[in-house]
């Protein structure tokens, strides 16, 4: 779409646009003052209506999400800003923070009011020094201006926010690990249900959204839900920050509608791959999804819908492009390892299972695989995340998705470039 | 606990107000434990058994609880480390631009390993996942900083810079 103009990052080049007097300047907080003057519910509704999709990886409705907020409890009610982005190859949320704090900071007093919250957190990872300190001026300058704290605008409504620092646990980007981690535990995900909606924080009712989610709603409250749903496909509409980082002549963040297609990403918006290589494969959407070859790649729409269809998933946006030269074993060894460091080690199938993977891969790759070894990564993929048959989401194995978020990749790898990992099972001696 | 003879000091807070101003921000003391650690790690450099234990009197709960948070995240520390702790991404992005090599540049310069710390405390080498900074592969954090884009020659400078 050639009219598209960019919603979220349509100031980032300005100077001085993470500022309070640049963000009023261009409307900022207008929307805020729209919605205090809502109903509750008709805020929910508008977000409903928008078909907002998270952005943070599930792509679960936000304003069905809120819509679980159960009225009639007394207990208070709590929204999490998750800015705990550590899904490789995402890095948007950031660049949202640096740039933008004020749009996401406007996004979550409305979600807060919708769901009638009055104490607030922005969960950050902890390796995000710079922007806790950005933001910690910001909520500051947001208090002494009447846009947090009591009768916000002068209404009725108020909201506190505090800041929160992760200590590095990719987990604690699950939003039940995050609510533990928020409690001063470990961050374990929790068995649902029940859903943070119904009992998160504290045992009370908590909605968990993610930065570039919340950065959405003061564009959705001030031009309508109509507007937002006819960006890109009805079903998963709206801007959407496409990072794109690997093999590429251009990394970085492009904000495009939702349903722009991949190979115009890569070829067109990252300048393509340096020195003619050609494209081998992608992660569509960071490195929980599964990996697309350069053929399935190259006509893929980048869309909630269509990425099931191809067996894979939209997820953080995060696109990692492999070229010709990236030996697949290898980075499918770089991508276990992640794994396998980052799983909590609650559920038996995910802690041992990444282990193993990890071993097994590397001995491969030093040249003493088994003849039964791709069978057995087979195996203990379907182990940790489920017999992988999309048709039926394949969820069950372990508490959270991690289980599904180590399976997928690692499986797609092996499935998709088997040759590869089959010259290692037939050479001699590979030197490491 | 005894050491040399003494009885050893136990841990506290110098910024006090600080402490203060943790607590009244959550509705329950034990969300203030991650807030705690970290403050009390900028002030030690590491969590010592002395600072669980401080911090568990103040949030109410038994020291193995801390110690098991302690224990699950990576950036708190449970040894005392270097004066600058250099964290290499090692993730896809960051390895198909070059990351491994800003790590051996370091153990053949500064003779170590990942993990290891220098004789004289200048540098801890650590390889790290994910920093969430993939566009700018390869990116090093230094103590609390970003050092994006990196090659061998400007990494080479940077580290000069750090004494």
């Amino acid at each position: 779409m050639n009219t598209f103009k960019p919603v979220l990052t349509e100031y980032i080049d300005q100077q001085d646009c993470h500022t309070l007097p640049f963000y009023k300047s261009v409307g900022g907080y207008t929307a805020l003052d729209k919605v205090l003057k809502m109903n509750p519910e008709d805020v929910t509704k508008e977000v409903k209506d928008s078909n907002l999709r998270g952005r943070g990886g599930a792509g679960f409705p936000t304003g069905v999400k809120w819509g679980f907020i159960p009225k009639d409890s007394d207990k208070p009610k709590y929204l999490i800003n998750n800015a705990d982005e550590s899904e490789p190859g995402t890095f948007k949320d950031r660049l949202l923070m640096n740039k933008a704090p004020h749009q996401m900071l406007e996004g979550m007093v409305i979600a807060a009011y919708a769901i009638g919250c009055h104490t607030s957190f922005i969960y950050i990872r902890g390796e995000f020094y710079k922007e806790y300190k950005l933001l910690e001026k910001v909520v500051t300058e947001a208090y002494e201006n009447n846009l947090l704290g009591d009768n916000i605008l002068g209404s009725n409504y108020s909201l506190d926010v505090v800041i929160h620092r992760g200590a590095g646990a990719y987990i604690c980007g699950e939003e039940t690990g995050l609510i533990e981690s928020l409690e001063g535990k470990r961050g374990w995900p929790r068995i649902k249900p029940p859903f943070p909606a119904i009992e998160g924080y504290l045992q009370s009712p908590t909605i968990v959204n993610n930065v570039e989610t919340l950065s959405c709603l003061p564009h959705i409250v001030n031009r309508g839900a109509g507007w937002f749903k006819s960006i890109g496909p009805e079903k998963g509409p709206g801007p959407r920050l496409f990072c794109i980082s690997g093999c590429v002549n251009n990394p970085g963040i492009f904000e495009e509608p939702m349903g722009v297609s991949l190979k115009d990403l890569i070829f067109d918006r990252a300048g393509g791959i340096p020195d003619g290589k050609q494209l081998k494969a992608v992660f569509p959407g960071g490195s929980s999804s599964a990996i697309l070859t350069a053929n399935e790649a190259i006509d893929v729409m980048m869309d909630f819908e269509e990425l099931v269809e191809k067996k894979s998933m939209l997820g953080s946006a995060g696109v990692i492009v492999m070229d010709e030269t990236v030996n697949m074993v290898q980075a499918c060894l770089n991508i276990a390892r992640f794994y396998a460091h980052e799983s909590c080690g609650q559920c038996t199938p995910c802690r041992e299972g990444t282990a193993w993977l990890v071993k097994m891969l590397t001995r491969l790759v030093n040249g003493g695989g088994k003849p039964n070894d791709i069978d057995m990564l087979f195996e203990i993929t379907d182990n940790i995340g489920g017999l992988i048959d999309f048709s039926k989401g394949s969820f069950g194995k372990t508490i959270c998705p991690f289980g599904e978020a180590v399976a997928w990749p690692v499986r797609s790898f092996v499935e998709k470039f088997k040759n590869e990992f089959m010259e290692y099972l037939t050479q001699e001696k590979v030197v490491a | 606990m005894k050491s040399n003879g003494k009885l050893k000091q136990r841990f506290t807070f110098s910024d006090l107000e600080r402490v203060e101003q943790i607590f009244s921000q959550y509705p329950d003391k034990k969300s203030a434990t991650l807030p705690l650690l970290h403050l009390a790690q900028s002030q030690e450099g590491y969590i010592s058994n002395s600072v669980i234990e401080t911090i568990a009197d103040l949030v109410d709960c038994h020291s193995a609880v801390v110690m098991d948070c302690v224990s699950f995240y990576t950036m708190l520390y449970t040894k005392p480390q270097g004066r600058h702790i250099i964290q290499v991404c090692q993730t896809l992005s960051c390895s198909l631009n070059g990351a491994d090599a800003l790590v051996d540049h370091v153990t053949d310069k500064y003779e170590i390993k990942p993990g290891e710390t220098m004789a004289n405390d200048r540098f801890t080498l650590m390889k790290v996942e994910c920093l969430g900074s993939c566009g700018t592969a390869p990116v090093v954090q230094i103590n609390k900083e970003y050092h994006e884009g990196l090659s061998t020659q400007k990494f080479d400078k940077l580290l000069e810079s750090f004494e």
